[in-house]
């Protein structure tokens, strides 16, 4: 399985004086088990390529193909759509719902008319890959969770749907440093275990440079930019233009350049930093020692 | 004595009847005026239930609070409290009151009892101090959530606090919000607001001039940050993160090269590196 | 998109009509209203639109905007037009196999659905050429002398500004909880009419939710903010009534005696009237 976007075109408001154009002839590919990074500023059209993904917004004009179906397509029916792509939206716990976290967990896999009994199994696999105890958890009331266990409630709800494709827009939004770390633990094991394709937006240059195989840069509706980490953010002057950060290992490794250290390479991790700065300190040393 | 003193502060959140939960056990912090104090800790630390012991939101169930002299259980200085010591909160949206930006930025001094003439001119002077004035006539939903942000921070300032304390204000912000926000905080305190900055990033709490560390209901750890960040084990055992300087020079020092221990900023760092 | 709506449709200027005294805008807007059920034959009509007329000039407010706010009840006024035509008595002009339409018939959907008209293009007038703010600001004015009889004025005004703030805020979430559910598989499309309300409660719950939440974290807010309700606020744009609010009050007046006094007037003037014509008449 595989996502090909070809020069998707979609307009906001056709026709109103609040037209805009959200996605100008996107084109775009993801591999078979690929995780890719989606980056660019607020309003850049991140959200909007998504929802494009799994049907709830239709294009202008522009094909989508996930594996060999053209889900843009005339006669394609959503329930199939939905059934291979997973959508996690931004603070996802505000569409809990039910009375308890196994019903809504079990929501989307019922929508997708499988049995009680599948749904019941998959509700017990999902709340196990996001790390809910299923006997703590599932009788209980989703309203009554802390933050971070209602954000996984409703991961779960999107897991258990078993997508082929798992788009995951800011899931650490607002969370404090542990779920933070519990979420990417997470996306891990759904990547080793299902290999699935996973698509995740983030702000947080460091998360996208440690956990992507490829990234996409967007701005104002077009793909500006892409590759893997280490060609992506190696590229630090154009994504700045673009008002977009570095990982904060490759922020050093600039900042020492534009203070006049010659360093050729751009490391995504503190670990990479930490070689190059060592192996700039040893250099240093020697030099002040020739002198 | 300090703006705000906090002494032996208990706080619970009652269920029912019997059943509480401690979410400050025992609290002492004095804040100088014209400070600058970032509280860390993870989700229920009860950092965010000491913010709204500081302006009277909770009342202390033990110990006492009092906001520039005054105690905060006294209903008689209640307003002078809130006026004394206005509140940002996470939620950009949930927290502007008017449809449109000027009249939001009005609604605390109208609250006050200022005559109009001078709410006029305190509103003008707060939208400018968030450069946001020019945006006064515009309604909160078409902004941006760093906007919106500010512009809550400016109908704080219309009341003319001697302290302000954050909670939160960049959580639900992109990395350009967040540097707008953090601009304008820094801002403020040297105009010589007291800020007080509830967080969970460190590269935030590094800007501050002293670092106060929950866990449980409890100070855990108390100090400039240089003094803080030097314990980065103790930090992590916490469940926090530190800054990335720290953490580089932790580990460069661990290869044996002399980094200084004052160092927590990315300035900072390159500063020394490339000397 | 569900955010371009947009609420209370004010129509920015800086015209007379702009500048009135929200107070008297109200008012005059309620003489309107009632002056047009006074009205009794379509000489009362051109006193009344020639008046709106006149203030829709002033107001610099295209006639576009005016109209658009007909567009939402159209259907309401082709009802009134249709329903007074076929259901009135009378002489009969044309038969339509079992329905005839008379010609009393058609007056009365003539006069019907004008008064329908300028019922919405004067009341839309109000709403274009008065910023929300000031309208509750008005309103709460009005309705103070009220309060000694328990009439919670303050809190009204309160109420409805909250909800002229959150409105686009609530309709977002809306958007976006639908979206969310829909990612999960829900139909909000098919089925019977009792599925359908069914299905809704995927987005009515998450919904209340946030209302809920909004309405906590709004109130610690306010409460932040020293508010304590109406007593002993002030206001950053305080309601004066200026001279020409004055004038525009005594024009109302004319105009509503105009509107009463229409029938007597047309009475008193029309051998007037008739004598001029058979004058004009005999020196042809």
């Amino acid at each position: 399985m595989s996502i090909v976007v070809k020069d998707l075109v979609h307009t906001y408001g056709a026709g109103t004086p609040y037209e805009s154009l959200a996605l100008d002839k996107v084109n775009m590919e993801v591999a078979d088990g690929e995780f890719a990074g989606l980056i660019g500023h607020t309003g850049s059209g991140k959200s909007t390529l998504v929802q494009h993904l799994n049907g709830i917004l239709k294009p202008d004009s522009g094909q989508i193909f996930i594996g060999d179906v053209d889900i843009t397509a005339k006669g394609v029916k959503l329930t199939e759509i939905r059934r291979k792509i997973g959508l996690l939206f931004q603070y996802p716990e505000y569409q809990l719902f039910e009375e308890t976290v196994y019903k809504d967990v079990a929501f989307g896999p019922l929508n997708l008319g499988i049995s009680e009994e599948e749904a019941e199994q998959r509700v017990r696999d999902a709340l196990s890959t996001v790390g809910l105890d299923f006997g703590k958890f599932a009788e209980r009331s989703p309203f009554e969770l802390s933050g971070g266990q209602k954000r996984k409630a409703a991961i779960a709800g999107v897991i258990a749907m078993k997508p082929e494709v798992l788009i995951l827009d800011e899931p650490t939004a607002g969370l404090d440093p542990k779920s933070q770390a519990d979420i990417f633990d997470m996306m891990a094991r759904i990547r080793a275990e299902e290999r699935i394709i996973l698509i995740l937006i983030s702000h947080n240059m460091g998360d996208v440079a440690r956990v992507c195989d490829k990234v996409f840069v967007m701005e104002n509706g077009r793909i500006v930019l892409e590759g893997p980490p280490s060609e992506v953010f190696s590229q630090g002057e154009l994504l700045k233009s673009k008002g977009l950060g570095l990982p904060p290992a490759a922020e050093m490794i600039h900042m020492m350049r534009e203070s006049g250290a010659e360093l050729p390479e751009t490391p995504l991790t503190v670990d990479a930093a930490v070689d190059i700065i060592d192996e700039y300190l040893l250099k240093k040393h020697d030099r002040s020692l020739a002198h | 004595m300090g703006i705000i003193e906090i002494e032996d502060l208990v706080f619970e959140y009652k269920k029912d009847e019997e059943d509480s939960v401690r979410a400050i056990d025992g609290v002492s912090i004095d804040i100088e005026a014209g400070s600058f104090t970032a509280i860390i800790g993870r989700n229920g630390s009860g950092k965010s239930t000491l913010a709204k012991n500081i302006n009277a939101l909770l009342l202390p169930d033990g110990g006492a609070v009092y906001v520039d002299g005054f105690d905060t259980r006294d209903e008689e200085g209640l307003w002078e409290v809130r006026q004394r010591a206005g509140m940002v909160f996470q939620n950009p949206d949930n927290q502007l009151v008017a449809a449109i930006v000027e009249d939001d930025v009005a609604f605390g001094p109208e609250n006050l009892g200022i005559p109009s003439e001078s709410i006029d001119e305190r509103v003008r002077g707060a939208l400018m101090a968030v450069d946001m004035y020019e945006y006064r006539k515009k309604a909160p939903h078409m902004l941006s959530g760093g906007q919106k942000q500010r512009v809550a921070i400016a109908g704080v300032v219309a009341m003319r606090p001697k302290c302000i304390v954050f909670d939160e204000p960049t959580a639900m912000l992109d990395p350009h919000g967040r540097s707008e926000v953090m601009e304008i905080m820094k801002r403020l305190h040297a105009d010589g607001i007291t800020v007080v900055l509830i967080t969970h990033f460190m590269e935030e709490a590094a800007d501050a001039d002293r670092i106060i560390i929950m866990n449980e209901g409890r100070v855990e750890m108390d100090g400039p940050p240089a003094e803080v960040f030097r314990q980065a084990d103790r930090i992590r055992a916490l469940d926090l993160s530190v800054p990335i300087a720290v953490e580089l020079a932790e580990r460069l020092r661990r290869r044996g090269r002399d980094i200084p221990a004052g160092i927590i900023k990315m300035e900072e760092m390159v500063e020394y590196l490339c000397q | 998109m569900i955010r371009d709506i947009t609420i209370g449709q004010y129509y920015p200027g800086e015209s007379w009509v702009h500048k009135l005294d929200p107070r008297l805008k109200i008012i005059v807007t309620l003489v309107f209203i009632v002056a047009l059920f006074l009205v009794k034959d379509f000489v009362g009509y051109i006193v009344a639109v020639a008046a709106l007329g006149i203030v829709i000039g002033v107001s610099k407010v295209p006639l576009r905007f005016m109209l658009r706010g007909l567009k939402a009840i159209f259907i309401i006024i082709i009802f009134t037009f249709v329903l007074n035509m076929f259901m009135t008595g009378g002489t009969e002009m044309i038969r339509l196999g079992p329905i005839a339409i008379t010609y009393e018939g058609l007056y009365r959907a003539f006069f019907m659905g004008l008064r329908l008209v300028l019922l919405i293009i004067g009341s839309s007038l109000l709403t274009l050429t008065t910023k929300p703010v000031k309208l509750t600001d008005g309103m709460e004015s009005l309705l103070g002398p009220f309060k000694a009889i328990g009439l919670p004025a303050h809190e009204l005004a309160m109420m409805m500004t909250i909800a002229l703030r959150f409105i686009p805020t609530l309709l977002e979430e809306t958007d976006k909880i639908m979206k969310a559910q829909m990612a999960r598989g829900a139909d909000f499309e098919s089925g019977s009419v009792f599925r359908r309300a069914k299905n809704m409660i995927p987005i009515l719950v998450p919904l209340f939710v946030s209302a809920f939440r909004i309405a906590q974290d709004l109130a610690m807010a306010m409460e932040a903010r020293c508010y304590r309700g109406g007593e002993g606020r002030t206001k950053l744009h305080e309601l004066k009534f200026k001279k020409r609010d004055l004038a525009a009050a005594l024009l109302t007046c004319l105009f509503l005696a105009l509107i009463i006094q229409e029938q007597n007037i047309m009475a008193a003037l029309m051998p007037t009237l008739a004598s001029l014509a058979s004058n004009l008449a005999g020196a042809l």
